[in-house]
């Protein structure tokens, strides 16, 4: 690494196109600017949620109200759902690794569409706006939890209709973005990059746009139908206007269950870039690598019962769910064996960001475990709505998607900035962010075994030992999210520079300068090799 | 779409075109739920629903469903003479396809009225105490005929716009995008009334 | 890219489609009138697949897209009667 001198070229970060200062930011349709400025406001929402999320925490550590009321508890769930469903976890990876770094991978100057990219982060921002407005406009907090269930959303008397509005705006973001990138992947990819020839990141965004597309419009119509109920008294779900409740279900998880692989495809994606870099070693299997992200988009659109065993739906439609719920494991599985597989026998590099891309397979497979036990019809019935539901699904979101999401920064992080951070720091705080991770969530797993119910601000004596324990995993947690922030935030300016190839990866974003020039690319590269391809083989 | 890249790549149709297909996909989705809804309230209450679409007038469904469909020819006539260079019939197309989704707004505004005077309104007692059958179609009435004139409003806008396009010399025989993905949008919402005309006006 | 090569479809031939599709419009409010009864769902939405297919084929250009474009249409729409149809396994089942 070289010491802390300047770089020579003119990066995009201070390209100044027509708008000068902090119009060049937020007028620029520069895809990278984009990124970032979907960074900062994914991260700022990120520690709000997150800051939430440990209050919650908090108010669990002893039974009876420590720091809050059963309504406040109730508000603040709601909001920690909606802020992390919505503004964090389904845009999170694609509009802010996927804007950086889709066209650079792609060997394309920008997306295909960039005002409407540019639209789509102010469509996102105005959508945020409104969530953080529900909470303080009108008759008090949204208090239905993100998944707003009828008919208790149809007839709270909380601000409910704010939320809802939040949430359908934020999805129109969502579908302009995922129409910018398939156009973006079936237009812009560089001279002689077949579609066999493109990283396997891009191929993830690519899978996850098209269900970005087509599921996204339904919860659209649904919250629409919601809004109808509560304003004009037209009835669709709500029993007492003459509706059904049932089918506000699967209407919310037609859309909502695709959108788990919304959140966890890109994530995939990013641990795929990940290994072989790590590894020094071309991706195992990189056709199965394809194939499985095609198939989990198209086998995720059918799984939505999953979440309604206990609803009452029918013997046979519980029957079907239950068993694509089990075949949509297969890929991911398949997935799983390829990241082993790659980094076996290969020369590895144990840097901070592979360190997070294994603990994302670690804590992934206690998620994808777990779900199995959860999509099993018999052992449904016994932990529906209790905190191993809520075990699993942060094993799943939070592992998963979050790690896989610490780990982009930690990967690109010299390329995005051309600095790099402080290495030492970065794996102290990973450390912490492990530790603290699954103290606060495994416990969950056996209180929930034990009949804790979720959502609850109360509970019985004999689950306080493990609310304990969670608690305090989460302060540690939170630790471990400040140590990291603060090792990004403060290495930004004051790092070493950064050489354009740190890591010595093979995929385009890494044969050019960091930062990257406002046009990615003085000549557009022919591509004429599969990616992947390290000049050392290091086996045999 | 907007189709303009800072970094002045020659104008891409053929993407601007990709996409303008993409989010249409997202609009039949958007109605693809309430046709859903239908599909399950009209299994589980058929008679309900029979007796619904009695007190349509098919008469001003099928006037609407006509108008509609000429409409959508002269958008496509609009196209073929911009292709042939003849800007003044494209707008004069245009302009006859503005007029028949005018004639289309008046339809449904009377409709809609006579709706009301039946005190059939959303929300309205009169609504509420019909048999469960019959109160879910007039919900989905309202929601289906009020998304669908919303996107007659937005698609009229975008013909407007592309008349002032053509006059200000932007769209043209060389470059007529915009146009082209206007039509495709003013396609979709005469697409999606030859679903929603049968199944609310005829499926007495 | 260039639009110069684009198909352009004769004035008549919007006449012809037009032509077609208010025949069928005329057949199914015949249909309905003449009451099929548990058919005439089926028949009129087969007419009105019929139509969406007319309109989709050539006022919206679908005969002269891409082949991919085709396909993406034709698997939205396969999309949306597969999720149907699964809602279906519930209501029907109950």
């Amino acid at each position: 690494m070289r010491s802390a001198e300047k770089y020579t070229h003119i990066s995009y970060l201070e390209h100044e196109g027509k708008y000068k200062g902090i119009w060049s930011w937020l007028l620029s349709t520069d895809h990278k600017k984009i990124g970032l400025l979907y960074l900062y406001s994914i991260a700022f929402f990120f520690v709000v949620a997150a800051i939430l999320g440990l209050l919650l925490r908090l108010e669990l550590i002893a039974p009876g109200p420590t720091i809050m009321g059963a309504q406040m508890y109730n508000g603040l769930f709601t909001l920690h759902g909606i802020i992390m469903v919505f503004i964090v976890v389904i845009p999170g990876l694609g509009a802010v690794f996927g804007n950086f770094f889709l066209p650079i991978m792609i060997g394309a100057k920008d997306v295909a569409f960039p005002r409407l990219n540019l639209l789509s982060w102010y469509v996102f921002i105005i959508g945020a706006l409104l969530g953080v407005a529900s909470q303080f406009a009108g008759d008090g907090p949204p208090d239905t939890g993100w998944t707003f269930y009828v008919p208790y959303s149809a007839q709270s008397a909380t601000n409910v209709i704010f939320a809802l509005t939040a949430a359908f705006v934020l999805g129109f973001s969502s579908i302009l973005t995922g129409i910018n990138f398939i156009v973006t992947i079936h237009r812009m990819r560089a001279p002689g990059m077949g579609w066999f020839k493109m990283p396997l990141f891009p191929w993830s965004l690519y899978a996850t746009a098209w269900i970005q597309v087509l599921a996204t419009p339904i919860i659209g119509i649904t919250l629409l139908m919601v809004i109808a109920e509560r304003t004009l008294n037209i009835g669709f779900f709500d029993p007492a206007l003459g509706g059904d409740p049932l089918l506000f279900q699967h209407l919310f998880w037609i859309y909502s269950h695709p959108a788990v692989y919304i959140m966890i495809l890109p994530a995939m994606g990013v641990v795929t870039e990940i290994f072989p870099t790590f590894s020094q070693k071309p991706v195992f299997g990189y056709g199965a690598i394809v194939v499985s992200s095609l198939a989990i988009a198209f086998v995720g659109y059918f799984v939505w019962g999953h979440h309604m065993f206990t609803s009452g739906i029918s013997y046979w439609s519980r029957w079907f769910f239950s068993f694509l719920s089990f075949v949509v494991a297969i890929p991911s599985a398949i997935k799983v064996f390829n990241w082993i597989s790659t980094m076996y026998g290969g020369s590895i590099d144990l840097k901070p960001p592979l360190l997070y891309a294994i603990s994302f397979i670690f804590l992934f497979m206690i998620g994808g475990f777990t779900g199995l036990t959860l999509g099993a019809l018999a052992t449904n019935v016994h932990l529906h709505d209790t905190s191993f539901v809520v075990a699993h699904f942060h094993y799943i979101i939070f592992g998963g998607m979050g790690f896989a999401f610490f780990a982009g920064i930690h990967y690109w992080y010299p390329k995005m900035y051309g600095r790099m951070y402080n290495i030492r720091l970065a794996n102290i705080a990973w450390g912490v962010l492990f530790t603290g991770f699954n103290l606060l969530y495994f416990p969950l797993f056996i209180i929930g075994l034990q009949g804790m119910p979720r959502r609850y601000f109360d509970y019985l004596p004999q689950f306080h030992a493990g609310h304990f324990i969670s608690t305090i995993g989460a302060i540690i947690l939170i630790i471990g999210i400040f140590m990291m922030m603060y090792n990004l935030i403060y290495y930004r300016h004051r790092g070493p520079v950064a050489p354009s190839n740190p890591w010595k990866g093979v995929t385009l974003e890494w044969q050019i300068e960091s930062p990257p020039t406002h046009e990615n690319f003085d000549v557009i590269p022919e591509i004429k090799h599969p990616p992947y391809l390290f000049k050392k083989e290091p086996q045999t | 779409m907007t189709n303009t890249n800072s970094h002045a790549h020659p104008v891409d149709n053929e993407a601007g075109k990709l996409g303008m297909w993409i989010f249409l996909f997202t609009e039949l989705f958007l109605f693809g739920g309430l046709f859903l809804v239908y599909a399950v309230f009209r299994a589980k209450y058929s008679e309900g629903f029979h007796s619904g679409a009695n007190d349509l007038n098919a008469m001003v469904g099928t006037i609407n469903t006509v108008v509609l469909l000429v409409s959508s020819m002269t958008v496509a006539m609009s196209i073929t003479a911009i292709q042939k260079g003849s800007n003044k019939k494209a707008i004069l197309f245009l302009l006859s396809t503005i007029v028949l989704a005018l004639v289309f707004m008046v339809n449904k505004y009377f409709e809609w009225v006579h709706k009301f005077e039946l005190n059939l309104f959303p929300g309205s007692l009169a609504l509420q105490s019909l048999e469960r059958g019959e109160l879910m179609f007039f919900s989905l009435y309202y929601m289906m005929t009020g998304l669908h004139a919303l996107h007659v409003i937005i698609g009229l806008t975008l013909l407007v716009i592309c008349i002032f396009q053509i006059k200000a010399g932007n769209t043209h025989k060389g470059q007529y995008l915009l146009l082209e993905n206007s039509g495709l949008y003013w396609h979709l919402v005469d697409l999606i009334w030859i679903f929603l005309f049968p199944l609310l006006y005829l499926l007495t | 890219m260039d639009q110069h090569k684009a198909h352009i479809s004769s004035y008549l031939s919007h006449g012809w489609v037009l032509t077609s599709l208010l025949i069928l419009t005329l057949i199914t409010v015949l249909l309905t009138w003449l009451d099929l009864g548990a058919f005439t769902i089926a028949v009129t939405l087969l007419v009105a697949s019929i139509k969406a297919s007319i309109v989709l084929t050539w006022f919206m250009h679908l005969k002269f897209e891409s082949a991919f474009t085709r396909w993406i249409v034709v698997g939205t729409f396969a999309l949306f009667i597969l999720i149907l149809i699964v809602t279906f396994f519930d209501y029907s089942f109950r």
